[in-house]
């Protein structure tokens, strides 16, 4: 075995690997709740990638088929049905884990320096992950995938000058049709997913080479015993891969109630409408995109046109994702975690995580007088949260930073 | 282009003012009564099966509710040689638009988007009705295109009318209740419980494996509840040097 080993090492870095990213890769000791949900985006992943394998087995992406196809999976494929149920409940579970793991990111502050291109690339993450959740809500061909796409493509339409021709190219056709059909196909299975996982592969590369962040918000690396290992790091395999597993079950147990026991959660995460086969000429009550994408949905609605446009709120839509790119350079405060940090910070991050939840209701709602002059409000703290956060965090108060991690 | 999309941006709201949405009743749904199951197939076949088709669903996965192969080739097939086939009709759709002005809708999934409380009021909501062309009107679904196929089970309802004000104060009349004016073959109660096994037939067509899912459900949450013990030991006692 060792020979083997060795005959490997000398031509393919096995062990400087392992070593490298598990055994002898040093966390801080001191991780808590909030850090399981990294290696969980990354199960999920890979639950998403198996189970995405075997739905092409049997979908097909065809207009006139599709609807049937996803029927025929349902019904006449092996535990098709159990398959079908984990990809469309992981697309929800991605967004949830994802969503948890970048306010771990916000409430640590582990996107400062010098960890700014982990949080870029997890940014990119967070969009191609958008993207490839909108090609797939298509693929099964119901009333509210066609309308959803419908709705969503001519966004881009009130882009100035080029809008209709842009989302002409986005379609392939006038009206989101079986040629849209088969290029978000191409999409979802291949071209997303392949920059997916180059970006989580980036992820992971700048998070080893800097280390990680951890509930106090200060370096490991600057504190190193006369072995010349951290004080208060801690190999990743075995102790944060036994934690892990931990953590796992507890997250399958939450996963699986939902597959076995609400896979459509309520219409969630499979929206009633979606049983009815995409009918181009009748346009449905009320469409409302899927959860995920609802806080997003509620800044667009709540930006009233302007000369005769939709395009400032398809603006601010925009803006209010990309706008998480900039966080390293809006935070100014001397320290990391909000264990160290003001009120003017927490009350702040307080008021951002309160609007966001309430765009997210609001974006499921039907739109009245009185929910759009909400969601004017909570569109204004959201974006507050962000531009005004060089001037809280400049002018608010801190409490010392340890010298080592703490244990709480 | 820019028309449609400020058309589905108001969308939401015009869907808030439609008014009032009728009530409905509950469906005495349960999946694993087989008998309920088998009673409500056979309604199923005999009164759905010849306008709207259930063109995702096989004859012989009914074997799910505990009939034979030869059960349902004898008694619930009329329009299919083998088992395996789908349950498609011989309709056509340009046909069927042409006399019902829409053409009757799959039925395989339609409880799934519907659910099944609206279906039970549905198929009980039928009421006579002079000004529309099939004679009928539903409830729940106004100026439907479907006639009462079951009329003669159920026999002949009509309107009962209040007053309502509406949000405006405006007064105008609305359906309070159905009443029999001309009896059918079977009583309301068991009419009602025939719609409830047919209701609950569609229910389980909807989603065969349902009965499955959650058995293998409770074997996967008793699994790894009993692993999360395992889990949880094995993690503290590779922790108990750190602190």
């Amino acid at each position: 075995m060792q020979k083997l080993l060795n005959w490997i090492d000398q031509r393919f870095p096995l062990t400087s690997s392992y070593k490298a990213h598990l055994s002898e890769y040093y966390a801080p000791k001191n991780f808590n709740f909030w850090y399981f949900f990294g290696s969980l985006a990354l199960l999920v992943l890979v639950i998403q990638i198996v189970t995405g394998i075997f739905l092409t087995m049997h979908y097909k992406p065809d207009a006139a088929l599709a609807f049937a196809s996803v029927e025929y999976i349902m019904r006449d494929v092996e535990y098709g049905w159990l398959i079908r149920y984990i990809h469309s409940t992981g697309a929800s579970a991605f967004f949830v884990v994802v969503y948890l793991h970048m306010f771990r990111g916000l409430i640590y502050g582990s996107y400062r320096k010098p960890r700014e291109l982990i949080w870029i690339f997890g940014v990119l993450i967070y969009l191609v992950l958008m993207g490839e959740a909108f090609f797939g809500y298509l693929l099964p061909w119901g009333q509210m995938s066609y309308w959803g796409a419908q709705v969503i493509v001519n966004l881009f339409a009130t882009v100035p000058f080029i809008g209709e021709d842009l989302s002409l190219w986005i379609r392939g056709d006038y009206v989101v049709s079986d040629a849209t059909l088969s290029r978000f196909f191409a999409f979802h299975v291949i071209a997303f997913p392949l920059v997916l996982l180059g970006l989580v592969v980036a992820h992971l590369v700048a998070l080893h080479e800097v280390g990680s962040n951890n509930p106090d918000g200060i370096e490991i690396k600057e504190k190193k015993g006369p072995d010349g290992h951290y004080l208060d790091g801690i190999p990743f395999h075995p102790y944060y891969t036994v934690k892990d597993i931990l953590g796992v079950v507890v997250f399958l147990i939450a996963f699986t109630a939902v597959v076995f026991f609400a896979p459509e959660m309520g219409g969630y995460f499979l929206e009633y409408n979606n049983f009815i086969p995409a009918d181009p000429f009748k346009t449905p009550e009320h469409i409302a995109p899927v959860w995920y994408f609802t806080p997003y949905y509620a800044i667009l609605r709540a930006v009233p046109p302007m000369f005769g446009s939709q395009f400032p709120g398809v603006a601010a839509m925009g803006v209010a994702v990309l706008i998480f790119f900039l966080l390293p350079w809006l935070d100014k405060s001397p320290v990391k975690s909000i264990r160290y940090r003001g009120p003017k910070f927490k009350i702040a991050l307080t008021l951002f995580v309160i609007s966001f939840i309430g765009l997210g209701i609001l974006g499921i709602l039907p739109s009245t007088p009185l929910y759009t002059w909400i969601a004017r409000v909570l569109s204004v703290i959201y974006f507050a949260f962000f531009f005004l956060m060089p001037w809280y965090t400049r002018t608010d108060t801190y409490k010392p930073v340890p010298e080592r991690v703490t244990d709480k | 282009m820019k028309s449609l999309i400020f058309l589905i941006l108001a969308l939401p709201t015009m869907a808030l003012a439609a008014g009032p949405s009728v009530p409905l009743d509950k469906a005495p749904v349960n999946v694993d009564d087989h008998e309920s199951l088998q009673r409500g197939a056979r309604v199923f076949v005999n009164y759905c099966l010849n306008c709207h088709s259930a063109s995702y669903m096989r004859y012989n996965r009914m074997e799910d509710i505990g009939l034979s192969e030869v059960q349902i080739k004898e008694n619930l097939m009329f329009a299919a040689d083998k088992p395996g086939e789908l349950m498609k009709v011989a309709m056509r759709t340009a046909d069927a638009k042409e006399w019902f002005g829409a053409a009757p809708p799959d039925l395989t999934v339609i409880t799934r988007s519907r659910g099944a409380n609206w279906t039970y009021t549905y198929l009980r909501g039928f009421y006579r009705d002079d000004s529309r062309p099939t004679g009928w009107n539903n409830t729940v679904f106004d100026k439907v295109g479907m006639p009462h196929v079951l009329q003669d089970l159920q026999g002949h309802m009509a309107p009962v009318m209040r007053m309502e004000k509406s949000a405006d104060g405006k007064e105008h009349q609305v359906i309070d209740h159905l009443t029999l004016v001309k009896p059918g073959k079977l009583t309301q109660a068991e009419y009602d419980a025939l719609v409830g096994d047919l209701v609950n037939y569609l229910a389980w067509m909807g989603e065969p494996a349902q009965s499955q899912r959650k058995n293998i459900g409770l074997a996967v949450l008793l699994f790894l509840s009993v692993f999360y013990v395992v889990a949880y030991y094995l993690k503290r006692s590779f922790w108990k040097d750190i602190h």
